[in-house]
């Protein structure tokens, strides 16, 4: 095994769910866990990073229940969080359709769909609460898509065999995050939470063991200040842009999660990333993003490549019998309504044989001439127009008259900061919600389930687990001058005076394209023992030459859109050698990890529960990693293998 | 395609701004307004010049962070399109191009084409929203909403809070975002019990954060990436005014 | 603002309608001059109905610029920079701030002028009060056609300031929906043409010497 990348640590040893029957954990925990005099909530300072659904959610909560919040954010407003892209929908097991849905149903789809990487008691809780969620939005004003009757709209998603997902056209998590953000504003006029726009968390404070603040920098005028508190929650959101190019918005990244877990704070799963199969695929050199086009297009799109290698001819003049539906070939049951991963693996290996489309030959066809057809133009505008519209801003092309060109991208990070049941990371005061945690969706997230995570996270759970840990509180007083956060504002303070006086001659983003390339090739959809070894060295490489070579301009002073890169960039760096390493130990295929070794004879993603039926935990170490493995126990979903044949 | 452009450049929001002209050569069709810009920063960079600041975060079109005045429109010439995605192939070769910061007074200039939008989160503040404290909601199917009330508010609740309409106004004022957000919560039955105390709350935190007055010039929506109406304004003028009838 | 400029726009509704009294000839167009001063005597004191009008309508027109003062300083403090490029306006009321500011001060000095001609006589060769007629047919006798010019320029700021206002005042007061601003918009811009034409066709009469 691949030791010479990292060393066997101790099992983990207590994720702290209760036991008993699944469906009265989560009552039997919130009873169990002690709560917090309203009177001594006043005295308790709880630092929340972060306002997406996770961060705002909590922080209003906090709020209200009075305990003094500060919230901190990079944007220039709470309310442009990553979150606010999310397109699809939200999950919840309400069965107002009447269609067979339950708690239990949702808790066993997520718990399969995770391909059985995940922990039972959380997804179930998770499935619990998803009803409250619905119940909570609806009631902030969240103006979800309803039906002429007056009662909320549901579809189906994802290929889920009932209608769960609640949505608002297609801007869910926009409203979703409207409502939290509101619900924040509200907060802050009250003035229970203290909110701080532009400033970017660059350390975690820790203080005989426990966390204890953040060092922030405020992305205005430099100024760097050390923020101190009861308790620490990051809900900063996923890394999908490591790979550089993605979905994720330009500014996401792992930096608190990185610090934190240079602290201490364990990283679980970090190789467990989605891939997702309809965005629009890159245009040269230039493009600094990939656009999502929403799952929905390929209920009545058909995926298909030209059967000549190369052929580029205009795809209307490319008759039916040199055309290649691998999905309908190769999946006759689901077709084109394959989970992503599967979608998006295919798409490669066309793409790989020389059968893709469009600038590099990294695109293939989805084709809405035979839904013309049979529904007619303007029943396909109805459905997609806006879609469409889109499309042809971006590319320029009208996908009336000619197929849209989809290629996969990195689209969510399953891997984050390892939390137990109340979302505890290993440091004590630290706790971590939302996508930047790893709890809930095991090795493949479920579509229209993140959006429901984050937002349980934020404003049931936390708020009820936390006060289990304030309630020792409130700790004895630090400040400024306390060695820990000497030292810890020092670390920052000398990293922003390297970056600035390091006399480089490459832009930082020349480094983060070509980490991303790395990545995306050896640690993309597809991954082998060779690619991974083979990526992790010039991973080292690149950071070695990050170091020498970056050119950072400006001063600290100021604004310094450089400066700020710089950090976000450093970090990914060595996250993404700890995902090639993670990648690298899990010899087996499950979920959004692929691995080229781990296949059955036709291609198919092949699980191994008898070894790697476990959370891999990484603890950082300056010698490298060491793993501490958490296993999973399945009580109430047995695990099987996926077919989609 | 190669293109002069001419930035607003301000090291910081003391300092005295100005117009540069830059040149820039190669730049594909394909590119977006943004990542036109991304190239001519490597450049100045590489160069060992500060490069241009803008605010900028999803690139969909969905954040509300982008925020630049291109030939003195805000988000460029492109209609109901934010300036991220707005696309190179939209201008010609050999155009030139200007670039400049929202200008309103509530939004200072902080540096270069980024601006201080934070007023706007006052004015969320002082009633933008239902108060519905965690945990006290009823079943979401309690109060039906009639579907088209549903759409209305949802059409208005669309605005990404960028700022547009502000830069575009003559009078820089504030009236289509804070009007989306009172049509917004004013059509849900949830809305209604704060409705006059919000309208009156958040048009006192708009005139306290320096936004001018609004003479119904319509240049507002016809700037609105999300194409909000100028009946959200109407229907804030409405509410305004019974809310301060019944407040006198 | 909204208020007093409707006030305004009735004033000037009315007073377009009296002044087509020009063309029932002298003695009709006296009378009604002398009809506002006299309504209600002897109950009422002389001019008591006309100093009612007056007051409100000075009263209107102290509020309607005050608030316009107001509105146009906070206009400029919260637009204190302009941009380095201009493109046309392209809002559904794409006239108004070009024409509304600029607009009001030719009507301002056009009343101004307007009293010290018409009311107070000062700059009108007919100086017998009672002959508005006669006042009328010699401000606007074909040899001063710059008056006439005047008043006509002053007239097409007036048509765009009424064309703009009178739906923003509705826009302010009421708040119609989508469908009835553009009745509203297209209910101003009948008004405001037929109010000028209405004005305008008195001097212009006058002028072409079809009233003498
Ligand atoms: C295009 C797209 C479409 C999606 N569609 C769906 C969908 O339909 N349904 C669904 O369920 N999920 C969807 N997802 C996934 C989902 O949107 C995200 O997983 C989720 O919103 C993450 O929320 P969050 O609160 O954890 O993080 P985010 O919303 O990313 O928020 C992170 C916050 O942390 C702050 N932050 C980060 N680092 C720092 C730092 N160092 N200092 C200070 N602040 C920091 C940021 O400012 C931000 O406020 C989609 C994702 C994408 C990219
Ligand atoms: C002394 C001359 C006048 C001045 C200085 C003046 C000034 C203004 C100003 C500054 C506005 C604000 C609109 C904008 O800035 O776009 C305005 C609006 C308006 N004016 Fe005038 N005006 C004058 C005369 C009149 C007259 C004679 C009328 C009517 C006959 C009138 C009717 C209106 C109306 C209806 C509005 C719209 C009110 C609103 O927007 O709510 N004004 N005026
Ligand atoms: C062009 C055609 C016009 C003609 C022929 C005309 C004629 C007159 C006359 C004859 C008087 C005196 C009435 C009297 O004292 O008995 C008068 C008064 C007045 N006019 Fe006009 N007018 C015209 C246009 C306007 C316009 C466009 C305005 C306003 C914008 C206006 C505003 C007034 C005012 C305020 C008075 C004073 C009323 C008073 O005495 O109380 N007029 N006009
Ligand atoms: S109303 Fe339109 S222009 Fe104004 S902030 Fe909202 S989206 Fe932007
Ligand atoms: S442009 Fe300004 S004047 Fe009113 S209608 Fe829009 S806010
Ligand atoms: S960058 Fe988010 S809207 Fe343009």
């Amino acid at each position: 095994m691949s030791t010479d990348y990292y060393r066997d640590g101790e099992a983990v040893a207590d994720a702290k769910a209760p036991a008993g029957p699944i469906n009265e954990r989560w009552e039997k925990r919130r009873f169990s866990g002690r709560l917090v005099n309203p009177a001594n909530r006043r005295k308790l300072r709880v630092i929340v990073v972060g306002t997406g659904l996770a961060g705002a959610s909590a922080a209003a909560t906090l709020g209200e229940l009075g305990y003094r919040v500060a919230n901190y954010c990079f944007q220039d407003s709470s309310r442009r969080a990553h979150s606010i892209a999310a397109q699809g929908g939200i999950n919840a097991a309400k069965n107002y359709r009447n269609d067979g849905d339950s708690v239990h149903r949702l808790f066993y789809d997520t718990v399969k769909g995770g391909d059985f990487r995940s922990r039972e008691s959380n997804v179930h809780r998770l499935a619990e609460i998803s009803t409250e969620i619905i119940d909570q939005c609806v009631a902030q004003g969240v103006p979800f898509a309803r039906e002429y009757g007056g009662l909320l709209d549901n579809r189906s998603f994802g290929g889920a065999q009932v209608s769960r997902t609640f949505y608002a056209r297609g801007q869910t998590g926009q409203q979703l995050l409207l409502g939290a953000y509101q619900a924040l504003q509200r907060q802050v006029a009250a003035g229970t939470v203290d909110l701080h726009t532009r400033h970017e968390m660059l350390e975690l404070i820790i203080v005989d063991g426990k966390a204890r603040g953040i060092v922030v920098r405020d992305l205005v005028t430099g100024a760097i200040s050390t923020e101190l508190a009861d308790a620490v929650v990051l809900a900063t959101g996923g890394y999908g842009n490591v790979y550089f190019l993605s979905t994720n918005a330009m500014g996401c990244n792992v930096t608190a999660g990185w610090r934190a877990h240079r602290k201490g704070a364990y990283f679980a799963n970090p190789c467990y990333t989605q891939i997702h199969p309809t965005c629009i695929p890159q245009s040269g050199e230039h493009q600094s993003k990939l656009t999502l086009m929403s799952e929905s297009l390929r209920n009545d799109g058909r995926v298909w490549v030209p059967k000549q290698k190369g052929d580029d001819r205009h795809p209307a003049d490319i008759p039916e019998d040199e055309r290649d539906y691998y999905l309908e070939r190769r999946y006759p049951a689901f077709g084109n309504l394959v989970p992503r991963d599967i979608a998006s693996r295919a798409a490669k290996v066309v793409c790989d044989e020389g059968h893709g489309v469009g600038p590099g030959g990294l695109g293939v066809y989805l084709d809405f001439a035979a839904a013309i057809e049979r529904l007619g133009r303007k029943a396909v505008e109805a459905k997609y127009g806006n879609l469409f519209d889109m499309y042809e801003r971006i590319t320029g092309e009208n996908p009336y008259e000619r197929p849209m060109r989809i290629y996969p991208a990195v689209h969510y990070t399953m891997g984050g900061l390892w939390v137990d049941y109340d979302l505890s990371s290993n440091i004590p005061g630290l706790f971590v919600t939302g996508e930047a945690n790893f709890s809930d969706h095991g090795a493949n997230r479920l579509g229209a389930s993140a959006l429901m995570q984050g937002l349980s996270d934020g404003y049931f759970v936390l708020p009820n687990t936390i006060s289990d840990y304030l309630a020792d509180g409130p700790f004895e007083a630090v400040d400024e001058t306390h060695e820990a956060v000497v030292a810890a504002r020092k670390e920052v303070d000398d990293r922003i005076a390297f970056f600035l006086g390091n006399d480089g001659d490459r832009t930082v983003d020349s480094f983060h394209r070509e980490l991303g390339r790395i990545m995306w090739e050896y640690c993309g959809m597809e991954r082998t023992d060779e690619g991974l070894r083979k990526a992790i060295g010039l991973i080292r490489g690149l950071k070695d030459e990050f170091y020498r070579r970056v050119k950072v301009t400006g001063k600290n002073e100021q604004l310094n859109q450089e400066l700020e890169k710089a950090g976000r960039v450093a970090d990914f760096l060595e996250l993404g050698e700890l995902m090639c390493i993670d990648a690298l130990h899990r010899t087996e295929s499950c979920g959004g990890h692929f691995r080229a070794e781990s296949q059955t004879e036709d291609g198919e993603a092949k699980r191994d529960d008898e070894q790697f039926s476990y959370v891999a935990a990484w603890e950082f170490g300056e010698d490298g990693p060491v793993l501490h493995k958490e296993a999973l126990e399945f009580e109430y979903v047995k695990p099987t293998q996926r077919s989609y044949k | 395609m190669k293109l002069s452009l001419r930035i607003w450049r301000q090291s910081d929001a003391q300092a005295q701004g100005k117009m540069v002209s830059y040149e820039i050569d190669e730049v594909s069709e394909d590119a977006s307004f943004l990542e036109m810009l991304d190239v001519l920063n490597e450049r100045l960079i590489s160069e060992g010049e500060d490069p241009v600041a803008f605010d900028h975060d999803c690139r969909e079109g969905i954040c509300g962070a982008c925020s630049l005045v291109i030939d003195g429109q805000p988000h460029g010439p492109q209609a109901a399109t934010t300036t991220c995605q707005l696309h190179m192939r939209k201008f010609k070769d050999g155009d030139s191009i200007d670039i400049e910061p929202w200008r309103a007074g509530a939004f200072p200039v902080i540096k270069d084409l980024v601006v201080d939008r934070s007023a706007f989160d006052r004015i969320i503040q002082a009633g933008g929203y239902i108060s519905a404290p965690t945990g006290t909601a009823p079943d979401a199917h309690a109060v039906p909403i009639p579907k088209q009330d549903a759409d209305a508010a949802f059409s208005a609740a669309a605005c990404i809070g960028c700022g547009a309409c502000v830069a575009a106004c003559p009078n820089g004022s504030g009236m289509l975002f804070m009007g989306a957000k009172v049509t917004h919560l004013g059509l849900m039955p949830q809305g209604q019990p704060e409705r006059h105390t919000r309208v009156l709350g958040m048009v006192a935190a708009h005139d306290e954060a320096g936004f001018g007055g609004c003479t119904n010039t319509g240049e507002c929506a016809a700037a609105c990436p999300k194409e909000i109406g100028l009946d959200v304004i109407g229907k804030l003028n409405r509410d305004f005014r019974k809310a301060a009838i019944r407040a006198a | 603002m909204a208020v007093s400029g409707i006030l305004l726009v009735l004033f000037l509704v009315a007073h377009m309608a009296g002044n087509l009294h020009v063309f029932e000839g002298r003695a009709s167009m006296n009378e009604y001059a002398h009809g506002l001063r006299t309504f209600g005597e002897p109950l009422l004191p002389h001019e008591s109905l006309l100093w009612v009008l007056r007051i409100g309508l000075i009263a209107a027109a102290a509020v309607h610029i005050w608030t316009a003062v107001v509105l146009t300083r906070r206009a400029l403090a919260a637009r204190p920079v302009r941009y380095a490029s201009k493109k046309p306006a392209k809002g559904e009321s794409r006239h108004a701030a070009a024409t509304m500011r600029w607009g009001a001060a030719v009507v301002f000095l056009f009343i101004i002028w307007h009293l010290l001609d018409l009311t107070f006589r000062t700059v009108n060769p007919v100086k017998d009060v009672p002959d508005a007629y006669g006042a009328v047919v010699a401000t606007f006798s074909p040899e001063r056609w710059p008056v006439t010019v005047f008043y006509l320029l002053a007239l097409l700021a007036l048509f765009f300031h009424l064309r703009h206002g009178i739906w923003s005042a509705v826009q302010t007061i009421a708040g119609p929906n989508s469908k009835w601003r553009k009745r509203t918009q297209a209910i101003g811009l009948a008004v405001a043409l037929i109010v000028v034409l209405g004005f305008a066709i008195v001097p212009l009469s006058v002028t072409f010497g079809l009233v003498k």
